[in-house]
């Protein structure tokens, strides 16, 4: 094996299954379907080596309950599919948040909506960080933008998943699946075993039985549940990261996510060497959402561009933290196509010409 | 099991095992499901394997089953409960895992899972209790409901070109070479029940010994949903269910595989 030290260029699944080895992953459930079956196929070939299992499941429903037995069970576990997969899953996470379970659950989002298409897309940004299943709850979201994220977030994302007992998933896209870039592994056991006393691995004689279940009949008993989880996700809160570039000075105000952002940067560069200052604001957890970072940030420009790859998905999000304080436009690609540093560039240029003609 | 001698000197010849809680179950009168619980935890106990023991509870009327077996336990999604105990199984090979299932659960919503399940010879067991009927729900047609059975969706009885026929889901499950033991037995009688016992105690031993998949069938009365008193319903079962769903081991070990 290779020093973990040394970077080597590898593809974003890839690199995202490696890192789950090393993070001390248990168990993979998981069915083949595009853009993401480099993962399954990576840890079928490596993980059962390195002391876990895999299981290729009959379908994303049986996949994702294997991964709530398994979890239950006491294992670090995880799945990934992608958009009509994750579809198929959401009944799954409904229980396993309201069980308190945790998991690694990775989409890499291709175009939809339906059978949709195999290229990237965002369009699942409202199903990951509002929930997607029944019922109040929601899932820990991580938006990579690099390979090297690909792999870090998986670390992450395996961390804050048991820390607060919900599932947690990493929101990727095709392009970042697929492309190769340069990444630094973490290193073989960078996370320690959580201690798990809830899980069902046989009842010994000095404790009681351990139950894992969703079903709480009494209306009394499940709002407790329910202010219980609230009050996790109000926790979660503290755990908001975001990245900024050139926000001091901007007059323009990017927000993109994933691969969008790093569409964003180069059209920054491109508004800059035209004399526009622009700037990013990267969400890296979409939930929970930076709605403060950007409050702040949207207060010091002229104007707010929301650029993703959907119809217009974290927008929403951006719009409740602005609060009509600045004006907030969106720029989307639907169906699979990548936007263009260009087509951003556009769109800047026009909101400061627009701009600094009202402020003249 | 054994007699002990109570402390006002008599015998004690019947006892709750301390597999089963204290909990009263919440079952109708006359219902299967409580004497089912009962032998898969007597089973426990006298194997000693409560301590290595995980099971799951469906969707349906024992979906408060860890209500009442004093052993660690996973209420699973509706129709998921293989696919849970099968995480749970591959997750801990060397525990006991069984899945305790109804008809509508099993064999309708949870019919891949069921047979992809056993497919693989997942070194579970599988209790399957079926009634012909949804009692959770206030009693709706089942796929295992008879032809011309009345129930709350066939109000005209179950017409198999409207409904299709009865499904025989262990009769299949049998054909696929991941089953071990597969049996269909019943509880309405005394000798009824010492067999489902032993069959019972069967499938766990192959368990160990990790034969594949053990299937246990249990053919079962529901007098709420057949709207019967339970003396009606256990004759009603035999009149009408067991020539449909006859009792008998479908598939056993060979003595090779012992």
């Amino acid at each position: 094996m290779q020093n973990p030290e040394q970077p080597r260029l590898m593809r974003g699944n890839e690199a995202l299954a490696e890192a789950a080895i090393r993070a001390g992953l248990q168990g993979y459930f998981g069915y083949p379907i595009t853009p993401q079956s480099e993962i399954l196929e990576y840890l079928v070939a490596e993980l059962p080596k390195r002391g876990g299992v895999v299981l290729q499941a009959e379908s994303e429903l049986a996949a994702i309950n294997m991964v709530y037995g398994a979890s239950g069970a006491g294992g670090r576990v995880m799945t990934s599919s992608s958009s009509p997969g994750i579809s198929l899953m959401q009944e799954g996470l409904s229980y396993m948040a309201s069980a308190e379970l945790p998991c690694l659950v990775v989409n890499i989002n291709r175009g939809g909506p339906g059978l949709g298409t195999i290229q990237p897309a965002q369009g699942d940004y409202f199903q990951a960080t509002k929930g997607g299943g029944h019922g109040d709850y929601r899932l820990i979201v991580l938006a990579p933008s690099s390979v090297q994220e690909m792999a870090d977030f998986v670390v992450e994302g395996f961390r804050l998943a048991e820390k607060y007992r919900n599932p947690a998933m990493i929101l990727a896209d095709g392009a970042l699946g697929q492309m190769m870039e340069k990444v630094v592994l973490p290193p073989e056991g960078v996370l320690p075993k959580t201690e798990k006393p809830w899980a069902t691995t046989g009842k010994p004689e000095w404790r009681e039985r351990n139950i894992i279940t969703s079903l709480f009949i009494q209306p009394e008993k499940m709002e407790e549940v329910n202010l219980r989880l609230q009050k996790k996700y109000h926790e979660l809160q503290h755990e908001v990261r975001y990245e900024t570039i050139g926000v001091e000075d901007a007059e323009v105000l990017i927000v993109a996510f994933g691969l969008t952002a790093r569409i964003a940067q180069k059209a920054i560069e491109l508004a800059r060497a035209k004399d526009i200052r622009a700037g990013l604001i990267r969400p890296i957890t979409l939930y929970p959402f930076p709605y403060q970072a950007i409050a702040h940030w949207a207060h010091t420009v002229f104007s707010v561009l929301v650029v993703e790859l959907n119809a217009g998905q974290m927008v929403e999000d951006v719009r409740l933290a602005v609060n009509g304080r600045r004006p907030v436009t969106f720029k989307g690609r639907m169906g699979g196509i990548i936007i263009t540093p260009e087509e951003i560039l556009q769109e800047v240029e026009e909101q400061a010409e627009h701009y600094r003609l009202v402020r003249v | 099991m054994e007699f002990n001698l109570h402390k006002n000197g008599m015998e004690l010849v019947y006892r709750r095992p301390a597999t089963l809680t204290e909990t009263p179950m919440h079952y109708c009168p006359g219902c299967s499901h409580g004497v089912v619980h009962r032998l898969l935890m007597e089973v426990i106990e006298e194997m000693d394997i409560q301590a290595q023991t995980v099971g799951v509870a469906p969707v349906g009327c024992s979906v408060f089953a860890y209500n009442y077996m004093n052993v660690d336990m996973q209420g699973a999604a509706h129709g998921r409960a293989t696919a849970v105990a099968t995480g749970i199984k591959r997750m801990l090979p060397h525990r006991y895992v069984f899945s305790y299932q109804g008809d509508g659960d099993l064999a309708a919503i949870g019919t891949a899972e069921t047979i992809h399940t056993v497919n693989r010879g997942e070194n579970i067991l599988i209790v399957f209790i079926n009634n012909a009927i949804y009692g959770m729900t206030g009693g709706q047609m089942a796929p295992t409901t008879l032809l011309g059975m009345v129930t709350s969706t066939t109000p005209g009885g179950r017409e198999a070109s409207v409904m299709g026929h009865p499904l025989k889901i262990t009769e299949l499950v049998a054909q696929l070479p991941g089953a071990a033991f597969v049996t269909r037995q019943a509880v309405h009688t005394p000798n009824a029940v010492r067999k489902t016992k032993k069959t019972l105690r069967a499938a766990l031993e192959y368990q160990r010994v990790q034969l594949g998949t053990c299937f246990v069938e249990v053919v079962s009365n529901c007098p709420s949903g057949w709207k019967m008193t339970p003396l009606e319903a256990n004759e009603w079962m035999e009149n009408n269910m067991f020539p449909v769903y006859p009792l008998g081991d479908l598939k056993v070990p060979s003595v090779r595989q012992l």
